[in-house]
Protein backbone atom coordinates (compact mmCIF):
# COMPACT_ATOMS: atom_id res chain seq x y z
CA UNK A 1 0.00 0.00 0.00
CA UNK A 2 1.21 3.49 -0.83
CA UNK A 3 -0.25 6.59 0.76
CA UNK A 4 0.37 9.89 -0.96
CA UNK A 5 -0.41 13.46 -0.03
CA UNK A 6 -0.18 16.22 -2.64
CA UNK A 7 -0.36 19.65 -1.04
CA UNK A 8 -0.14 23.31 -1.91
CA UNK A 9 -2.57 26.18 -2.01
CA UNK A 10 -5.98 26.37 -3.67
CA UNK A 11 -5.72 27.09 -7.39
CA UNK A 12 -2.41 25.32 -8.04
CA UNK A 13 -4.10 22.23 -9.43
CA UNK A 14 -3.27 20.12 -6.42
CA UNK A 15 -6.50 18.11 -6.58
CA UNK A 16 -6.10 17.70 -10.33
CA UNK A 17 -2.61 16.32 -9.78
CA UNK A 18 -3.94 13.80 -7.26
CA UNK A 19 -6.78 12.92 -9.61
CA UNK A 20 -4.36 12.12 -12.46
CA UNK A 21 -2.18 9.97 -10.18
CA UNK A 22 -5.23 8.00 -9.00
CA UNK A 23 -6.59 7.62 -12.51
CA UNK A 24 -3.21 6.50 -13.87
CA UNK A 25 -2.78 3.90 -11.12
CA UNK A 26 -6.31 2.49 -11.21
CA UNK A 27 -7.21 2.64 -14.87
CA UNK A 28 -3.88 2.29 -16.70
CA UNK A 29 -1.61 0.48 -14.21
CA UNK A 30 -4.19 -2.07 -13.11
CA UNK A 31 -4.06 -1.23 -9.41
CA UNK A 32 -6.70 0.31 -7.13
CA UNK A 33 -6.51 3.95 -6.14
CA UNK A 34 -8.78 6.04 -3.96
CA UNK A 35 -8.59 9.82 -4.05
CA UNK A 36 -9.95 11.96 -1.26
CA UNK A 37 -9.56 15.69 -0.83
CA UNK A 38 -9.98 18.45 1.68
CA UNK A 39 -13.32 20.18 1.41
CA UNK A 40 -14.71 23.25 3.08
CA UNK A 41 -13.39 26.68 3.90
CA UNK A 42 -10.00 25.34 4.94
CA UNK A 43 -9.45 24.21 1.36
CA UNK A 44 -10.23 27.55 -0.29
CA UNK A 45 -7.13 29.62 -0.97
CA UNK A 46 -5.04 28.34 1.90
CA UNK A 47 -3.30 24.99 2.44
CA UNK A 48 -5.04 22.43 0.29
CA UNK A 49 -4.40 18.75 -0.07
CA UNK A 50 -5.34 15.70 -2.10
CA UNK A 51 -4.78 12.23 -0.72
CA UNK A 52 -4.35 9.08 -2.76
CA UNK A 53 -4.21 5.53 -1.41
CA UNK A 54 -2.88 2.96 -3.89
CA UNK A 55 -3.24 -0.79 -3.36
CA UNK A 56 -2.53 -3.81 -5.49
CA UNK A 57 -6.01 -5.13 -4.67
CA UNK A 58 -8.95 -3.20 -3.27
CA UNK A 59 -8.52 -0.09 -1.14
CA UNK A 60 -10.53 -0.74 2.03
CA UNK A 61 -9.82 2.20 4.30
CA UNK A 62 -10.16 5.22 2.00
CA UNK A 63 -8.10 7.77 3.92
CA UNK A 64 -4.36 8.09 4.33
CA UNK A 65 -3.04 7.67 7.86
CA UNK A 66 0.75 8.10 7.66
CA UNK A 67 1.68 9.09 4.09
CA UNK A 68 4.73 7.49 2.46
CA UNK A 69 5.02 10.34 -0.01
CA UNK A 70 4.44 14.06 0.51
CA UNK A 71 4.44 16.55 -2.35
CA UNK A 72 4.56 20.14 -1.07
CA UNK A 73 4.01 23.07 -3.41
CA UNK A 74 3.68 25.82 -0.82
CA UNK A 75 5.45 26.74 2.40
CA UNK A 76 2.21 26.61 4.36
CA UNK A 77 1.42 23.12 3.12
CA UNK A 78 4.94 21.99 3.91
CA UNK A 79 4.69 23.36 7.46
CA UNK A 80 1.27 21.82 7.98
CA UNK A 81 1.95 18.35 6.60
CA UNK A 82 5.69 17.62 6.88
CA UNK A 83 5.61 16.23 10.39
CA UNK A 84 3.05 13.61 9.36
CA UNK A 85 5.30 12.12 6.64
CA UNK A 86 6.43 8.57 7.36
CA UNK A 87 9.87 8.19 8.91
CA UNK A 88 11.42 6.74 5.76
CA UNK A 89 9.10 8.62 3.45
CA UNK A 90 9.72 10.58 0.27
CA UNK A 91 9.40 14.37 0.23
CA UNK A 92 9.04 16.27 -3.04
CA UNK A 93 8.98 20.05 -3.08
CA UNK A 94 8.87 22.96 -5.45
CA UNK A 95 12.23 24.45 -4.49
CA UNK A 96 11.27 28.04 -5.26
CA UNK A 97 8.13 27.90 -3.11
CA UNK A 98 9.23 25.77 -0.19
CA UNK A 99 12.26 26.30 2.03
CA UNK A 100 12.57 23.17 4.17
CA UNK A 101 13.15 24.19 7.77
CA UNK A 102 14.62 21.01 9.07
CA UNK A 103 16.11 18.08 7.27
CA UNK A 104 15.10 14.67 8.48
CA UNK A 105 17.94 12.25 7.82
CA UNK A 106 15.91 9.17 7.01
CA UNK A 107 13.59 10.66 4.43
CA UNK A 108 14.37 10.81 0.74
CA UNK A 109 14.26 14.38 -0.40
CA UNK A 110 13.87 15.66 -3.96
CA UNK A 111 13.27 19.16 -5.25
CA UNK A 112 12.37 20.73 -8.58
CA UNK A 113 11.65 24.32 -9.63
CA UNK A 114 8.30 23.16 -11.03
CA UNK A 115 6.64 26.57 -11.14
CA UNK A 116 9.70 28.19 -12.76
CA UNK A 117 9.84 25.46 -15.42
CA UNK A 118 6.12 25.96 -16.07
CA UNK A 119 6.61 29.73 -16.39
CA UNK A 120 9.45 29.19 -18.84
CA UNK A 121 7.09 27.02 -20.86
CA UNK A 122 4.72 29.98 -20.96
CA UNK A 123 2.10 29.18 -18.30
CA UNK A 124 2.57 28.61 -14.60
CA UNK A 125 -0.80 26.87 -14.48
CA UNK A 126 0.94 23.66 -15.60
CA UNK A 127 3.33 23.62 -12.62
CA UNK A 128 1.23 20.81 -11.13
CA UNK A 129 1.80 18.68 -14.22
CA UNK A 130 5.55 19.38 -14.18
CA UNK A 131 5.45 18.16 -10.59
CA UNK A 132 3.40 15.14 -11.68
CA UNK A 133 6.07 14.17 -14.22
CA UNK A 134 8.76 14.66 -11.59
CA UNK A 135 6.75 12.59 -9.09
CA UNK A 136 6.38 9.81 -11.68
CA UNK A 137 10.12 9.65 -12.41
CA UNK A 138 11.27 9.86 -8.80
CA UNK A 139 8.74 7.70 -6.95
CA UNK A 140 7.84 5.23 -9.75
CA UNK A 141 4.44 4.85 -8.07
CA UNK A 142 2.81 5.15 -11.50
CA UNK A 143 4.33 4.33 -14.86
CA UNK A 144 5.21 7.06 -17.31
CA UNK A 145 2.78 5.65 -19.89
CA UNK A 146 -0.08 5.59 -17.39
CA UNK A 147 0.66 9.14 -16.26
CA UNK A 148 0.62 10.44 -19.81
CA UNK A 149 -2.56 8.53 -20.72
CA UNK A 150 -4.33 9.79 -17.60
CA UNK A 151 -3.73 13.40 -18.67
CA UNK A 152 -6.16 12.87 -21.55
CA UNK A 153 -9.65 13.71 -20.37
CA UNK A 154 -8.28 15.29 -17.19
CA UNK A 155 -7.27 18.67 -18.65
CA UNK A 156 -9.00 20.88 -21.24
CA UNK A 157 -8.53 19.39 -24.68
CA UNK A 158 -6.82 22.40 -26.21
CA UNK A 159 -4.10 22.21 -23.54
CA UNK A 160 -3.30 18.52 -23.83
CA UNK A 161 -0.10 19.04 -25.84
CA UNK A 162 1.14 21.64 -23.38
CA UNK A 163 0.34 19.38 -20.43
CA UNK A 164 2.08 16.39 -21.99
CA UNK A 165 5.15 18.56 -22.58
CA UNK A 166 5.03 19.74 -19.00
CA UNK A 167 4.78 16.14 -17.82
CA UNK A 168 7.77 15.13 -19.93
CA UNK A 169 9.86 18.06 -18.70
CA UNK A 170 9.20 17.16 -15.09
CA UNK A 171 9.84 13.50 -15.82
CA UNK A 172 13.18 14.18 -17.53
CA UNK A 173 14.24 16.50 -14.70
CA UNK A 174 13.53 13.69 -12.24
CA UNK A 175 15.32 11.05 -14.28
CA UNK A 176 18.39 13.26 -14.58
CA UNK A 177 18.36 14.00 -10.87
CA UNK A 178 18.24 10.27 -10.06
CA UNK A 179 21.08 9.40 -12.42
CA UNK A 180 23.25 12.20 -11.00
CA UNK A 181 22.65 11.13 -7.44
CA UNK A 182 23.29 7.44 -8.05
CA UNK B 1 -35.99 -3.47 -21.21
CA UNK B 2 -32.36 -2.46 -21.80
CA UNK B 3 -30.79 0.90 -21.09
CA UNK B 4 -30.56 3.45 -23.90
CA UNK B 5 -26.96 3.51 -25.27
CA UNK B 6 -27.25 7.29 -25.71
CA UNK B 7 -27.49 7.62 -21.94
CA UNK B 8 -24.81 5.17 -20.89
CA UNK B 9 -21.21 6.35 -20.68
CA UNK B 10 -19.73 2.91 -21.30
CA UNK B 11 -16.10 2.59 -20.29
CA UNK B 12 -13.68 2.87 -17.39
CA UNK B 13 -13.85 6.16 -15.54
CA UNK B 14 -12.25 7.73 -12.51
CA UNK B 15 -15.28 9.22 -10.74
CA UNK B 16 -16.35 10.29 -7.31
CA UNK B 17 -19.42 8.70 -5.75
CA UNK B 18 -21.63 11.71 -6.46
CA UNK B 19 -20.75 11.73 -10.15
CA UNK B 20 -21.24 7.95 -10.28
CA UNK B 21 -24.77 8.40 -8.85
CA UNK B 22 -25.43 10.92 -11.62
CA UNK B 23 -24.28 8.47 -14.30
CA UNK B 24 -26.35 5.72 -12.69
CA UNK B 25 -29.45 7.90 -12.81
CA UNK B 26 -28.88 8.75 -16.47
CA UNK B 27 -28.28 5.10 -17.37
CA UNK B 28 -31.46 4.17 -15.49
CA UNK B 29 -33.42 6.48 -17.77
CA UNK B 30 -33.97 9.39 -15.37
CA UNK B 31 -35.66 12.16 -17.36
CA UNK B 32 -36.42 14.65 -14.60
CA UNK B 33 -34.45 15.99 -11.70
CA UNK B 34 -35.56 18.75 -9.39
CA UNK B 35 -33.18 19.78 -6.68
CA UNK B 36 -31.89 22.37 -4.33
CA UNK B 37 -28.16 21.65 -4.24
CA UNK B 38 -26.66 21.07 -0.81
CA UNK B 39 -23.22 19.92 0.32
CA UNK B 40 -22.08 17.12 0.07
CA UNK B 41 -24.56 16.12 -2.66
CA UNK B 42 -24.02 19.11 -4.96
CA UNK B 43 -21.78 17.24 -7.40
CA UNK B 44 -24.62 14.88 -8.30
CA UNK B 45 -26.83 17.68 -9.60
CA UNK B 46 -23.84 19.54 -11.01
CA UNK B 47 -23.10 16.63 -13.32
CA UNK B 48 -26.71 15.80 -14.15
CA UNK B 49 -27.52 19.43 -14.93
CA UNK B 50 -24.77 19.39 -17.56
CA UNK B 51 -25.48 15.95 -18.95
CA UNK B 52 -29.25 15.57 -18.87
CA UNK B 53 -30.08 18.14 -21.59
CA UNK B 54 -27.77 16.26 -23.98
CA UNK B 55 -29.60 12.93 -23.55
CA UNK B 56 -33.19 14.11 -23.20
CA UNK B 57 -34.44 15.30 -19.85
CA UNK B 58 -34.92 18.25 -17.57
CA UNK B 59 -33.08 19.62 -14.57
CA UNK B 60 -34.80 22.31 -12.52
CA UNK B 61 -33.14 24.10 -9.68
CA UNK B 62 -36.04 24.65 -7.29
CA UNK B 63 -36.58 27.26 -4.62
CA UNK B 64 -36.20 24.73 -1.80
CA UNK B 65 -36.41 21.06 -0.92
CA UNK B 66 -40.18 21.06 -0.30
CA UNK B 67 -40.72 22.18 -3.86
CA UNK B 68 -38.07 19.79 -5.18
CA UNK B 69 -39.84 16.78 -3.74
CA UNK B 70 -43.26 18.07 -4.84
CA UNK B 71 -41.99 18.53 -8.39
CA UNK B 72 -40.63 14.99 -8.36
CA UNK B 73 -44.03 13.57 -7.40
CA UNK B 74 -45.73 15.55 -10.16
CA UNK B 75 -43.14 14.61 -12.76
CA UNK B 76 -43.43 10.96 -11.81
CA UNK B 77 -47.19 11.02 -12.40
CA UNK B 78 -46.64 12.66 -15.78
CA UNK B 79 -44.56 9.66 -16.86
CA UNK B 80 -41.04 10.81 -16.00
CA UNK B 81 -38.45 8.82 -14.13
CA UNK B 82 -37.88 11.42 -11.46
CA UNK B 83 -35.02 12.06 -9.06
CA UNK B 84 -34.01 14.45 -6.35
CA UNK B 85 -30.76 14.66 -4.44
CA UNK B 86 -30.07 16.09 -1.02
CA UNK B 87 -28.39 15.81 2.37
CA UNK B 88 -29.49 16.07 6.04
CA UNK B 89 -31.22 19.46 6.35
CA UNK B 90 -32.78 19.15 2.90
CA UNK B 91 -33.87 15.59 3.66
CA UNK B 92 -35.81 16.87 6.69
CA UNK B 93 -37.58 19.41 4.50
CA UNK B 94 -38.55 16.72 1.99
CA UNK B 95 -40.28 14.53 4.54
CA UNK B 96 -43.81 15.83 4.03
CA UNK B 97 -43.77 15.29 0.28
CA UNK B 98 -42.00 11.95 0.63
CA UNK B 99 -45.16 10.94 2.50
CA UNK B 100 -47.17 12.27 -0.43
CA UNK B 101 -45.08 10.15 -2.82
CA UNK B 102 -45.84 7.09 -0.68
CA UNK B 103 -49.56 7.88 -0.59
CA UNK B 104 -49.76 8.62 -4.33
CA UNK B 105 -47.52 5.64 -5.07
CA UNK B 106 -45.31 7.83 -7.23
CA UNK B 107 -42.20 5.95 -8.35
CA UNK B 108 -39.21 8.20 -7.64
CA UNK B 109 -35.65 8.09 -6.37
CA UNK B 110 -34.12 10.22 -3.64
CA UNK B 111 -30.36 10.24 -3.15
CA UNK B 112 -29.28 11.29 0.34
CA UNK B 113 -25.54 11.94 0.60
CA UNK B 114 -25.50 11.80 4.39
CA UNK B 115 -23.46 14.26 6.44
CA UNK B 116 -23.06 14.83 10.16
CA UNK B 117 -26.17 16.09 11.99
CA UNK B 118 -28.44 17.02 13.70
CA UNK B 119 -29.41 20.34 12.11
CA UNK B 120 -26.76 21.82 9.79
CA UNK B 121 -24.19 19.68 11.60
CA UNK B 122 -21.15 18.91 9.49
CA UNK B 123 -21.80 19.97 5.88
CA UNK B 124 -18.49 18.65 4.53
CA UNK B 125 -18.09 15.55 6.70
CA UNK B 126 -19.69 12.16 6.75
CA UNK B 127 -22.48 10.53 8.77
CA UNK B 128 -24.95 7.62 8.66
CA UNK B 129 -27.48 9.06 11.03
CA UNK B 130 -30.46 9.39 8.67
CA UNK B 131 -31.08 5.65 8.51
CA UNK B 132 -34.15 5.74 10.76
CA UNK B 133 -35.36 9.04 9.34
CA UNK B 134 -35.49 7.50 5.87
CA UNK B 135 -37.70 4.73 7.26
CA UNK B 136 -39.96 6.71 9.57
CA UNK B 137 -39.39 10.42 8.87
CA UNK B 138 -42.76 11.22 7.34
CA UNK B 139 -45.94 10.84 9.34
CA UNK B 140 -48.30 7.90 9.03
CA UNK B 141 -47.71 4.26 8.20
CA UNK B 142 -45.84 3.36 5.05
CA UNK B 143 -42.90 1.39 3.69
CA UNK B 144 -40.01 2.53 1.55
CA UNK B 145 -36.95 0.94 -0.04
CA UNK B 146 -33.41 2.08 0.81
CA UNK B 147 -30.01 0.97 -0.49
CA UNK B 148 -26.58 1.88 0.82
CA UNK B 149 -23.44 1.85 -1.39
CA UNK B 150 -19.84 1.73 -0.15
CA UNK B 151 -17.96 2.80 -3.28
CA UNK B 152 -18.42 4.98 -6.36
CA UNK B 153 -18.86 1.80 -8.40
CA UNK B 154 -21.79 0.83 -6.18
CA UNK B 155 -23.17 4.37 -6.37
CA UNK B 156 -23.57 3.76 -10.08
CA UNK B 157 -25.22 0.34 -9.79
CA UNK B 158 -27.33 1.04 -6.70
CA UNK B 159 -28.85 4.16 -8.27
CA UNK B 160 -30.01 1.97 -11.17
CA UNK B 161 -31.32 -0.64 -8.72
CA UNK B 162 -33.18 2.10 -6.83
CA UNK B 163 -34.92 3.24 -10.02
CA UNK B 164 -35.87 -0.34 -10.90
CA UNK B 165 -37.28 -1.14 -7.47
CA UNK B 166 -39.08 2.18 -7.31
CA UNK B 167 -40.75 1.58 -10.68
CA UNK B 168 -41.64 -2.00 -9.82
CA UNK B 169 -43.25 -1.25 -6.46
CA UNK B 170 -44.36 2.34 -7.03
CA UNK B 171 -42.66 3.55 -3.93
CA UNK B 172 -39.93 6.12 -3.21
CA UNK B 173 -36.54 4.37 -3.29
CA UNK B 174 -33.58 5.91 -1.54
CA UNK B 175 -29.86 5.74 -2.19
CA UNK B 176 -28.44 6.32 1.28
CA UNK B 177 -24.87 7.16 0.49
CA UNK B 178 -22.66 9.45 2.58
CA UNK B 179 -20.06 12.20 2.27
CA UNK B 180 -17.12 9.79 2.38
CA UNK B 181 -18.40 7.66 -0.50
CA UNK B 182 -19.82 10.68 -2.33
CA UNK B 183 -16.51 12.52 -2.34
CA UNK B 184 -14.11 9.63 -2.83
CA UNK B 185 -12.85 9.08 -6.35
CA UNK B 186 -12.24 5.57 -7.66
CA UNK B 187 -12.45 3.53 -10.81
CA UNK B 188 -16.02 3.08 -12.02
CA UNK B 189 -16.73 0.60 -14.78
CA UNK B 190 -19.84 1.49 -16.74
CA UNK B 191 -21.03 -1.51 -18.76
CA UNK B 192 -22.53 -1.50 -22.21
CA UNK B 193 -26.14 -0.34 -22.34
CA UNK B 194 -27.42 -3.79 -23.30
CA UNK B 195 -25.95 -5.22 -20.08
CA UNK B 196 -28.10 -2.86 -17.98
CA UNK B 197 -31.58 -4.19 -17.33
CA UNK B 198 -34.29 -1.62 -16.58
CA UNK B 199 -37.72 -2.25 -15.15
CA UNK B 200 -40.41 -0.74 -17.30
CA UNK B 201 -43.25 1.00 -15.50
CA UNK B 202 -46.54 -0.87 -15.85
CA UNK B 203 -49.11 1.25 -17.65
CA UNK B 204 -52.70 0.15 -17.93
CA UNK B 205 -54.11 -1.26 -21.13
CA UNK B 206 -57.67 -0.74 -19.94
CA UNK B 207 -59.86 1.91 -21.55
CA UNK B 208 -60.50 5.03 -19.42
CA UNK B 209 -64.02 3.93 -18.42
CA UNK B 210 -62.73 0.71 -16.85
CA UNK B 211 -59.49 1.97 -15.33
CA UNK B 212 -59.15 2.37 -11.56
CA UNK B 213 -55.92 4.16 -10.64
CA UNK B 214 -55.52 2.52 -7.22
CA UNK B 215 -56.76 -0.97 -7.94
CA UNK B 216 -53.99 -3.39 -6.99
CA UNK B 217 -52.37 -5.28 -9.88
CA UNK B 218 -49.46 -7.75 -9.72
CA UNK B 219 -47.65 -7.65 -6.34
CA UNK B 220 -50.40 -5.39 -4.94
CA UNK B 221 -49.09 -2.58 -7.16
CA UNK B 222 -51.64 -0.63 -9.24
CA UNK B 223 -51.04 0.07 -12.91
CA UNK B 224 -50.36 3.67 -13.87
CA UNK B 225 -51.43 6.13 -16.51
CA UNK B 226 -49.64 9.28 -17.52
CA UNK B 227 -51.30 12.53 -16.62
CA UNK B 228 -52.35 14.03 -19.92
CA UNK B 229 -53.06 10.73 -21.70
CA UNK B 230 -56.80 11.25 -21.61
CA UNK B 231 -57.63 9.31 -18.46
CA UNK B 232 -59.58 11.35 -15.92
CA UNK B 233 -57.87 10.54 -12.67
CA UNK B 234 -57.89 11.87 -9.19
CA UNK B 235 -54.81 11.59 -6.99
CA UNK B 236 -54.91 12.88 -3.44
CA UNK B 237 -52.95 12.69 -0.23
CA UNK B 238 -56.23 12.02 1.54
CA UNK B 239 -57.17 8.42 2.20
CA UNK B 240 -58.76 7.25 -1.04
CA UNK B 241 -60.54 4.36 -2.67
CA UNK B 242 -59.54 2.54 -5.85
CA UNK B 243 -60.95 5.39 -7.91
CA UNK B 244 -58.64 7.77 -6.08
CA UNK B 245 -61.49 9.66 -4.45
CA UNK B 246 -61.21 10.70 -0.80
CA UNK B 247 -63.04 8.40 1.60
CA UNK B 248 -62.97 9.37 5.25
CA UNK B 249 -63.58 6.17 7.16
CA UNK B 250 -61.63 3.40 8.81
CA UNK B 251 -62.53 0.77 6.24
CA UNK B 252 -60.93 2.73 3.42
CA UNK B 253 -57.95 3.54 5.63
CA UNK B 254 -57.49 -0.13 6.50
CA UNK B 255 -57.68 -1.23 2.88
CA UNK B 256 -55.29 1.42 1.58
CA UNK B 257 -52.66 1.57 4.32
CA UNK B 258 -52.57 -2.17 4.62
CA UNK B 259 -51.82 -2.47 0.91
CA UNK B 260 -49.16 0.30 1.03
CA UNK B 261 -47.39 -1.64 3.76
CA UNK B 262 -47.97 -5.12 2.38
CA UNK B 263 -46.82 -4.39 -1.14
CA UNK B 264 -43.33 -4.10 0.36
CA UNK B 265 -43.58 -6.56 3.29
CA UNK B 266 -45.10 -9.37 1.21
CA UNK B 267 -42.52 -8.84 -1.51
CA UNK B 268 -39.59 -8.43 0.89
CA UNK B 269 -37.91 -11.61 -0.40
CA UNK B 270 -37.77 -10.07 -3.85
CA UNK B 271 -36.47 -6.72 -2.60
CA UNK B 272 -34.06 -7.64 0.21
CA UNK B 273 -30.45 -8.00 -0.93
CA UNK B 274 -27.30 -8.62 1.07
CA UNK B 275 -23.84 -10.12 0.79
CA UNK B 276 -23.14 -13.01 3.13
CA UNK B 277 -19.74 -14.46 3.81
CA UNK B 278 -18.40 -17.23 6.06
CA UNK B 279 -21.51 -17.42 8.21
CA UNK B 280 -21.67 -21.25 8.19
CA UNK B 281 -19.60 -21.77 11.32
CA UNK B 282 -19.44 -18.15 12.47
CA UNK B 283 -19.39 -17.20 16.12
CA UNK B 284 -19.79 -13.54 15.38
CA UNK B 285 -21.46 -11.89 12.40
CA UNK B 286 -20.50 -8.40 11.45
CA UNK B 287 -23.62 -6.68 10.12
CA UNK B 288 -23.13 -3.35 8.43
CA UNK B 289 -23.94 -1.21 5.42
CA UNK B 290 -22.48 1.64 3.36
CA UNK B 291 -18.99 2.91 4.12
CA UNK B 292 -18.97 1.22 7.55
CA UNK B 293 -19.23 -2.19 5.89
CA UNK B 294 -16.06 -1.40 3.99
CA UNK B 295 -13.81 -0.02 6.73
CA UNK B 296 -14.88 -3.04 8.81
CA UNK B 297 -13.05 -5.44 6.46
CA UNK B 298 -9.53 -4.85 7.91
CA UNK B 299 -11.00 -5.47 11.38
CA UNK B 300 -12.62 -8.71 10.21
CA UNK B 301 -9.36 -9.83 8.60
CA UNK B 302 -7.43 -9.12 11.79
CA UNK B 303 -9.93 -11.01 13.95
CA UNK B 304 -9.96 -13.99 11.57
CA UNK B 305 -6.15 -14.08 11.61
CA UNK B 306 -6.45 -14.63 15.36
CA UNK B 307 -8.80 -17.54 14.81
CA UNK B 308 -12.05 -15.75 15.63
CA UNK B 309 -14.82 -17.01 13.37
CA UNK B 310 -16.35 -13.84 11.97
CA UNK B 311 -19.02 -13.95 9.32
CA UNK B 312 -20.36 -11.01 7.36
CA UNK B 313 -23.87 -9.88 6.58
CA UNK B 314 -23.48 -6.76 4.53
CA UNK B 315 -26.75 -5.03 3.65
CA UNK B 316 -27.17 -3.79 0.10
CA UNK B 317 -30.84 -3.08 0.72
CA UNK B 318 -31.18 -1.75 4.27
CA UNK B 319 -34.96 -1.21 4.10
CA UNK B 320 -36.83 -3.46 4.06
CA UNK B 321 -34.57 -5.00 6.68
CA UNK B 322 -33.60 -8.68 6.19
CA UNK B 323 -35.20 -9.68 9.46
CA UNK B 324 -35.76 -13.31 8.46
CA UNK B 325 -32.10 -13.93 7.71
CA UNK B 326 -30.95 -12.06 10.80
CA UNK B 327 -33.22 -14.23 12.96
CA UNK B 328 -31.97 -17.46 11.34
CA UNK B 329 -28.36 -16.48 11.95
CA UNK B 330 -29.05 -15.32 15.49
CA UNK B 331 -29.88 -18.88 16.53
CA UNK B 332 -26.36 -20.14 15.76
CA UNK B 333 -24.12 -17.23 16.69
CA UNK B 334 -23.01 -15.41 19.81
CA UNK B 335 -23.50 -11.88 18.63
CA UNK B 336 -23.95 -9.46 15.79
CA UNK B 337 -21.45 -6.62 15.76
CA UNK B 338 -22.91 -3.53 14.13
CA UNK B 339 -20.64 -0.60 13.27
CA UNK B 340 -22.51 2.48 12.06
CA UNK B 341 -21.78 6.19 12.00
CA UNK B 342 -24.49 7.08 14.49
CA UNK B 343 -25.32 6.28 18.08
CA UNK B 344 -27.48 3.27 17.34
CA UNK B 345 -30.06 3.03 14.55
CA UNK B 346 -29.86 -0.14 12.45
CA UNK B 347 -28.60 -1.97 15.54
CA UNK B 348 -32.10 -1.44 16.99
CA UNK B 349 -33.53 -3.33 14.04
CA UNK B 350 -31.00 -6.10 14.65
CA UNK B 351 -32.03 -6.27 18.33
CA UNK B 352 -35.66 -6.50 17.30
CA UNK B 353 -35.00 -9.22 14.73
CA UNK B 354 -32.91 -11.54 16.91
CA UNK B 355 -35.73 -11.98 19.43
CA UNK B 356 -33.25 -12.37 22.26
CA UNK B 357 -31.40 -15.28 20.60
CA UNK B 358 -28.05 -13.49 20.55
CA UNK B 359 -26.42 -10.16 21.41
CA UNK B 360 -26.34 -7.10 19.18
CA UNK B 361 -23.27 -5.01 19.87
CA UNK B 362 -23.13 -1.50 18.50
CA UNK B 363 -19.83 0.07 17.50
CA UNK B 364 -20.94 3.69 17.29
CA UNK B 365 -19.29 6.71 15.72
CA UNK B 366 -20.65 10.20 16.19
CA UNK B 367 -19.94 11.27 12.61
CA UNK B 368 -17.41 13.51 10.88
CA UNK B 369 -15.16 10.59 9.96
CA UNK B 370 -15.37 6.86 9.37
CA UNK B 371 -14.54 4.25 12.03
CA UNK B 372 -10.99 3.41 12.78
CA UNK B 373 -10.92 -0.34 11.92
CA UNK B 374 -9.26 -0.87 15.34
CA UNK B 375 -12.51 0.22 17.06
CA UNK B 376 -14.48 -2.35 15.08
CA UNK B 377 -11.86 -4.98 15.89
CA UNK B 378 -12.33 -4.17 19.60
CA UNK B 379 -16.09 -4.57 19.12
CA UNK B 380 -15.51 -8.06 17.71
CA UNK B 381 -13.19 -8.93 20.62
CA UNK B 382 -15.80 -7.75 23.09
CA UNK B 383 -18.42 -9.89 21.35
CA UNK B 384 -16.45 -13.16 21.71
CA UNK B 385 -15.80 -12.61 25.40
Amino acid sequence: MTEIRISGFGGQGIIRCGYIIGKAASIYDGKSATLTQSFGPEARGSACSAQVVIEKDRVLYPYITVPNILVAMSQEAYTKFESNLEKNGILLIDQDLVKPEKRRDQIKFYSIPATRIAEEMGNKIIANIVMLGFFTAVTKVITKEAGRKAIFGSVPERYIELNLKAFDQGYEFGKKLLSESS
Amino acid sequence: MKADPKRVLTGEHYLDGDHACAEGALAAGCTFIAGYPITPSTEVVERISERIPTVGGIFIQMEDELASMAAVVGASWSGAKALTVTSGPGFSLMMENIGLACMLEAPCVIINVQRGGPSTGLPTLTGQADMMQVRWGSHGDYEIIALSPNSPQECFFFTIKAFNLSEKYRVPAFVMTDECVGHMTEKVIIPEADKIELFQRRYTKLPPEEYLPFKPGPNLVPEMVKAGDGYRIHATGLTHDEKGYPVMNWEAQEKLVRRLVEKIRKNADDIVEYEEEETDDAEIVLLSYGISSRVAIPAIQKARAEGIKVGVLRLIVVWPFPEKRVYELSKKIKAFVVPEINYGQIVLEVERSVHGECDAILVPHGGGWVHNPEDIYRGIKEAVK
